[in-house]
């Protein structure tokens, strides 16, 4: 019966699709475009009595007022700052799985134990720097005293924090990057790179010309997970400061939590706006990944 | 292979290779191994500004401390209730959502796959009011399902994206050849591809353990006492009371280590294989 299997074929997808598809619509799509609007108006995020929604509607307002918020503006110029140096990770943990990419006894635990920073949570890599960073007995804190003869608190120095937050980061996003590109030199043609030696390319040549372009699929992923943790940055900031001192070391997702969510307020509509700004930020990425992504699609 | 063997290198420079492994190892790790070592140090070290002299005796009295006077067991517990549950059912979820999107041909089938792909990708802040809202309104707030409602459908974009490629990459003629038979839909599903997926499974089910029992912001965004809390956001307001109790907050945070730590080390080829996907073509 060729029209029962037809059926069968054409409606299957959509059972397998159903669970999932809602799940995500009703937890994920949804609630973009409800923060989109919420965007648009002013709310405390409470109900009145008959369970009405009590926002009003302001228009752009929201964003003009982000336009001139002094927090804010250190908050996204945090975040550049953030997304250039977390980018480090990317030649860094080239640099620790070339290090790595080798035969000899006991390398792989070396490789598990350099790649053991990604898999603690960020809230004890917090932790652990914080330590590492305390005033007058922090390791960090004695070495710099060890050398220059004075530590420096980097926590509690404006000048220094966000760096000192981002170094925080960088530590598992290396290991994760590190780990990206072992694979990729795993699987690094051997007859490419003989052919090449033969031809007296070797170290920094090598790498440009012959290896990176393999690479190239590793760098891709190493790139888009970089980007996005750089962006991502809350726990971190939450952990180890709560966006202090004197709110220097905010990010845009960590203020919009403080405004919406914090002793500071529920302005949610206000928290919805600066969320607005950072997924806009993010969009620009996303579209560029996805894009590629589509490109190879179709291109099969 | 690339850099050069360095069995190939002169005797000297295998030594300078072999000294600077675990040097650099050291190095690469001294911020956890000084907590580590905090960790077992008795508080009288700590008053006396022993920090890093020899610690007069190996306090594995501060591990008690914490179990004893804080809900630490509580936390960690919570953090199993809730992390177990998401891995099974995002990963059920995303088995059926990706062959879904691997098998069949449709109208929207890339569109679909590709908001599964970016949805998974946008910051959490922009879902957060709605999520916590809902959350509320069903009830949920506080509560390990609530919590862990959420984490299922989050992570079930990301699986989506592993599943479809893994079963794209099986090879069709299995499933065609079923077809010709009159197998039915759900029977090629679970008969011929459920049991071909076993690596990708394992290698989900670690990743997903791995995220969700590191996620800090959903519980901090919807939970809010002991009765739910995990262990991440437990760790963060011990860590408010504890002020300058540097012994207990190391052996709190090796305590909120450990566990994913142990994953990795025994589905390490797995934890790799999933967290490499599509590093290589």
């Amino acid at each position: 019966m060729p029209s029962r299997t037809f059926n069968q074929r054409s409606l299957a997808p959509w059972l397998f699709l159903a669970p999932g598809l809602l799940m995500f619509i009703v937890y994920v799509i949804w609630p973009i475009g409800e923060s989109l609007m919420l965007s648009l108006y002013d709310w405390d995020g409470l109900y009145n009595r008959e369970g009405e929604f009590t926002g009003r509607f302001i228009g752009l307002d929201n964003f003009r007022e982000l336009a001139t918020d002094q927090a804010f503006l250190v908050s996204l110029y945090n975040n550049v700052i953030w997304l250039g140096m977390y980018m480090l990770a990317v030649p860094a943990g080239l640099l620790v799985a070339i290090f790595l990419n080798q035969n000899v006894r006991g390398i792989r635990l070396y490789k598990s134990l350099f790649f053991f920073p990604f898999v603690i949570s960020q809230v004890v890599v917090g932790l652990i720097f914080s330590w590492f960073y305390a005033p007058n007995f922090g390791l960090l804190y004695l070495i710099l005293e060890w050398f220059t003869g004075s530590g420096v608190a980097i926590l509690a120095e404006e000048r220094y924090v966000t760096y000192g937050i981002i170094v925080a980061g960088l530590w598992p996003q290396i290991a994760y990057v590190m780990i990206l590109y072992l694979t990729g030199l795993n699987n690094v043609a051997p007859d490419q790179v003989e052919a090449a030696r033969l031809d007296g390319a070797k170290g920094w040549r090598m790498l440009w010309y012959v290896i990176l372009p393999q690479l190239r699929p590793a760098t891709f992923i190493a790139v888009v997970v970089t980007v996005i943790g750089a962006l991502r940055s809350f726990d971190l900031v939450s952990i180890m400061t709560a966006g202090g001192p004197f709110g220097s070391s905010r990010v845009l997702s960590y203020y919009m939590y403080e405004q919406a969510l914090s002793e500071y307020g529920y302005r949610m509509g206000y928290g919805a706006a600066i969320a607005v700004v950072l997924f806009a930020i993010m969009m620009i990425f996303i579209s560029g990944f996805i894009w590629k992504m589509w490109r190879d699609e179709t291109e099969r | 292979m690339f850099p050069r063997p360095i069995e190939q290198s002169a005797p000297a420079v295998q030594w300078i290779y072999k000294i600077a492994l675990p040097v650099a190892l050291v190095l690469w790790l001294l911020p956890l191994l000084g907590v580590a070592a905090t960790s077992v140090r008795p508080a009288s070290d700590l008053a006396q500004g022993n920090y890093f002299g020899i610690p007069s005796y190996l306090a594995f009295e501060n591990y008690a401390d914490v179990f004893r006077n804080t809900p630490m067991a509580r936390y960690i517990l919570n953090s199993f209730i809730v992390t177990i549950p998401t891995v099974i059912g995002a990963v059920a979820l995303s088995l059926m959502t990706g062959f879904a999107l691997a098998v069949y041909r449709f109208k929207g089938n890339l569109i679909l796959f590709f908001m599964f792909v970016a949805g998974n990708f946008v910051p959490f802040q922009i879902l957060m009011v709605p999520v916590r809202d809902l959350t509320l309104s069903l009830g949920m707030y506080n509560s390990y399902h609530g919590l862990a409602l959420f984490h299922i459908a989050f992570q079930t974009g990301f699986c989506t994206l592993f599943m479809r490629n893994f079963i794209k990459a099986l090879p069709n003629e299995l499933i065609e050849a079923a077809r010709v038979e009159g197998v039915a839909e759900w029977r090629i599903f679970w008969f011929i591809v459920l049991p071909l997926m076993r690596p990708a499974i394992a290698a989900l089910s670690v990743l997903v353990f791995t995220f969700i029992w590191n996620d800090f912001f959903w519980a901090t965004v919807l939970t809010s006492s002991p009765d739910a809390q995990p262990i991440t956001a437990g760790l963060s307001s011990l860590n408010g009371q504890w002020v300058a109790a540097w012994h207990l907050v190391s052996a709190g945070s090796i305590l909120a280590a450990l566990p994913p730590v142990l994953m990795f080390f025994l589905m390490q080829k797995h934890f790799i294989a999933g967290l490499t996907l599509g590093a290589v073509k």
